[in-house]
């Protein structure tokens, strides 16, 4: 599973890719979690507000850190 | 109604037994009052606003601003940035994502300039520590700010002076965003909302209260009239552009800077210096042009601070000039 975290480097993307990562390791789910910065990608996938999670090629989030409960539901589904 | 809080801080006084007429209790009474006014009032207004723009999202601002009159826009743009909660990282994707649905530069703008101005936070501590009268001046200044800043922007031809990559984006149709799929909000999901919010705001702004309120409490019990007063106290022309100047590259949020601006009033500078100094600080940062250079040309960003110099400027003088009507 591939999850991408837009945002270009405010303090709520680096806590999303934070708990992301913490609970996919939790739940023993092998997701590689990457920060995406450039521009013109966030900017192709329509997010306004950051940080944005897109879950394998789909955008899923925007605007927030997710909370908990949204994040397990993408790693399980 | 609001009179109760004195009558609180008038009891903690009694029942830890300090004199109210001594500068200690008139300080504390000051303090107690100040903090337990702000904070219930800032609870009940975070909460209510959130429950009502539980729904609101940056997308359906987006989507409703592109179908606008021109004209209406930046009216429309303003109000959406002072409702809209929206962290300034996100400005740029902001900007490029409300281009490229086809709005015009000057209503983006209005939304970009009103949106650090104005919030529920900042209303409620301007309406607490210095009066509702003020708070509606102020609020009628940035929107102002954001309408006419957004109207002149367009009217130079702001978007010939963005970035190339800008240009080309431009009115290429919004990208099919639909993140979270927009389902009906219940009311129990407009609670969860707004219960966060509640929280999350609280978190980031207690202290800023409580630093706020204590320096205007310790000026108000121990500094009978400052060097402020003096020199600055009689609204000498220059000391608003002057104030701008240097609020520009200061940067904070009007959390943060609207104690300080009771402090300073309290304390004899003008309400229209006062004014223009927060909203520049606010307003503007270096910070911010560096993020908007990636879209904007030099010219253009030049043409901002000198638009939002001359602005808070402007406002300022007026201000000065009314100020026994809006305190």
């Amino acid at each position: 599973m591939e999850i991408k975290v837009l945002g270009s480097g405010c303090a709520k993307c680096e806590k999303t890719v934070e708990s992301i990562s913490r609970i996919a390791r939790e739940l023993g789910v092998d997701a590689s979690v990457v920060k995406v910065t450039d521009l013109q990608q966030i900017v192709a996938l329509g997010v306004m507000s950051t940080p944005g999670v897109v879950v394998d090629g789909t955008l899923v989030h925007s605007g927030s850190i997710p909370h908990r409960d949204e994040i397990e539901r993408w790693l399980s589904g | 109604m609001l009179h109760w809080f004195s009558l609180l801080a008038d009891w903690v006084l009694i029942r830890v037994g300090v004199d109210k007429s001594e500068p200690l209790g008139e300080a504390l009474h000051f303090f107690i009052e100040d903090t337990s006014k702000i904070f219930v009032l800032l609870m009940i207004m975070i909460y209510l606003i959130a429950l009502a723009r539980a729904s609101l999202r940056i997308e359906r601002v987006r989507d409703y601003l592109a179908g606008q009159h021109r004209l209406l826009g930046y009216g429309l743009g303003s109000m959406f940035g002072a409702v809209t909660p929206f962290c300034s990282c996100s400005s740029i994707p902001l900007f490029l994502g409300f281009t490229s649905a086809g709005i015009p530069v000057g209503a983006t703008m209005a939304f970009l300039l009103t949106s650090p101005l104005i919030n529920e936070v900042a209303i409620v501590l301007l309406g607490g520590l210095l009066g509702w009268k003020f708070a509606t001046v102020y609020i009628l200044i940035g929107m102002g700010v954001g309408i006419l800043g957004g109207l002149f922007l367009d009217s130079i031809g702001a978007e010939r002076m963005l970035q190339p990559l800008v240009q080309q984006l431009s009115g290429q149709g919004a990208s099919p965003a639909s993140a979270t799929g927009q389902r009906r909000l219940t009311l129990a999901d407009r609670h969860r909302f707004a219960a966060a919010e509640l929280e999350e705001i609280l978190r980031r702004v207690w202290k800023w209260v409580f630093i706020g309120v204590g320096l205007g409490a310790a000026l108000h019990g121990f500094v009978p009239e400052g060097w402020i007063e003096q020199n600055l106290g009689a609204g000498q022309w220059w000391t608003v552009p002057t104030a701008v100047l240097v609020g520009i590259p200061l940067y904070s949020n009007a959390t943060g800077v609207i104690p300080v601006m009771e402090s300073l009033i309290l304390n004899g500078l003008p309400v229209g210096t006062t004014l223009a100094f927060c909203m520049s600080t606010v307003a503007a940062s270096f910070p911010e042009f560096i993020l908007l250079k990636q879209v904007m040309q030099w010219r253009l960003l030049a043409i901002l601070f000198v638009m939002l110099l001359v602005s808070f400027t402007l406002a300022g003088w007026l201000l000065n000039a009314f100020a026994g009507w809006v305190i």
